[in-house]
């Protein structure tokens, strides 16, 4: 599959929050304002780009059956390792994120302060270690795997600034008392899916 | 302590997905058919109460800067035993759910309980919280699969219940039900019968609107 796909597919046709909902308790807590949205959006980017790819040469070169190959040690190409998948992508994540504020806090500031709360937030966010899966379950390479998490992050950030966009004016509407919040918030997004389910019939 | 308050309390009026929103993903992606559903309500259920357990176990051990990982990690290797234990004995269960078993561990739930309430009270009634908890996930999580898969196949765990036109009976089923979408408009409208039942939940609203000042504007 050519990367250009790879990233139009990963952005709408299988939208992270949309089409698969992955990182909804964000998704749903932090969309009231476009601007604290957009941030966050911004910071799934930057990290997706960084944690998907690591992965990807995590589970290649340490977790795969006969990844281990390349130590020469005997016997080591039988070795299967993937079952400690999930803890190990999860302290990757962890990792990079903390790296990540400490970096941003000394040489870019400007980010850092805006990005603030957000970015420990991250890495409980289901789309990061949801994308990190689905890129070892889909046995992406290397280039696809940096293609497909910056896309799978725009595609994320695009949702989640234009659900906020339509909760800052759902406030003036007047919506029965027990569907306030919560409960509306949740119909929208089932519609805003219901028309991303319309770039499933591209074929890219 | 009371046993009974923690165990139910979450079920219906402190319900992690209807009212603090935690831990939606799974419950939306997973829930087109009966079965799977159950099979994840147990291990998150099972993954919650022990995680719960096992980080109030250590509470007074770990520091403080470092609490997240040392959570992350303990519910981290609780969800490779449950996907270990699904890929053995319910392989193709376990292949349906795919990513899905992963996700536990960034389910918002575990992680907020863990954080909440295992880390300042005793393992016993942490356990015990833990599994009220997963009751609330596991009640939302039944109730959207039953409506999802009654309507949009005819079936409940895979027998018929409604005959469907296809099998010469009369039930058209509802195809929107089996796509991703309808577990949003189904959740959302499950929240307003439990905001009807429960008014103290109803939120207030940000902004009044104001009564027309001329009656003729009005109509």
């Amino acid at each position: 599959m050519d990367l250009l796909s790879i990233f139009i597919r990963a952005i709408f046709v299988e939208n992270m929050a949309l089409g698969f909902f992955l990182g909804m308790c964000t998704f749903i807590a932090i969309s009231k304002k476009i601007d604290a949205a957009l941030g966050l959006g911004i910071a799934v980017v930057v990290v997706l780009g960084i944690t998907v790819p690591v992965n990807n040469l995590l589970y290649n070169y340490l977790l795969a059956p006969g990844a281990l190959a390349w130590t020469g040690v005997e016997g080591s190409e039988n070795w299967d390792l993937s079952f400690l998948g999930y803890l190990s992508y999860i302290g990757v994540i962890a990792a990079i994120v903390q790296i990540m504020e400490m970096f941003l806090d000394k040489f870019v500031p400007a980010l850092y302060n805006a990005l603030g709360v957000f970015l420990p937030l991250i890495t409980v966010n289901c789309a990061i270690l949801g994308a990190s899966l689905l890129m070892v379950q889909r046995e992406l390479g290397f280039s696809e795997s940096v293609v497909f998490g910056l896309g799978s992050g725009v595609g994320w950030a695009l949702a989640i600034t234009a659900l906020a966009g339509i909760r800052e004016k759902l406030k003036y509407s007047d919506i029965p008392p027990g569907l306030r919040g919560l409960g509306i918030t949740f119909i929208t997004v089932g519609l805003m899916s219901l028309g991303f389910m319309s770039f499933g019939g591209m074929s890219v | 302590m009371d046993v009974k308050k923690t165990l139910f309390e979450p079920v219906v009026t402190n319900n992690p997905i209807a009212l603090q929103i935690l831990g939606i993903c799974s419950a939306l992606a997973v829930t087109t058919s009966l079965q799977v559903s159950l099979v994840m309500c147990v291990a998150l259920t099972a993954v919650a109460a022990f995680s719960n357990l096992f980080v109030s176990m250590i509470r007074n051990f770990i520091p403080n800067s470092i609490r997240i990982i040392v959570q992350m990690t303990i519910i981290a290797s609780l969800v490779i035993v449950v996907d270990q234990i699904l890929k053995a004995y319910a392989y193709e269960t376990s292949k349906q759910l795919s990513v899905f078993v992963g996700l536990i561990i960034t389910n918002c739930i575990v992680m907020g309980r863990a954080e909440a309430f295992a880390m300042k009270n005793k393992p016993w009634p942490s356990f015990v919280d833990g599994i009220g908890n997963g009751l609330g996930y596991s009640v939302i999580l039944i109730a959207v699969a039953v409506v999802r898969e009654l309507f949009g196949a005819g079936t409940l765990m895979g027998y018929e219940i409604l005959q469907t036109v296809n099998n010469g009976g009369w039930y058209v089923p509802n195809g929107m039900m089996l796509i991703a979408p309808s577990s949003f408009i189904v959740i959302g409208l499950l929240i307003w019968a439990i905001r009807i039942y429960d008014p103290q939940q109803v939120e207030e609203p940000e902004f009044k609107i104001a009564p027309n000042s001329k009656m003729k504007e009005a109509h």
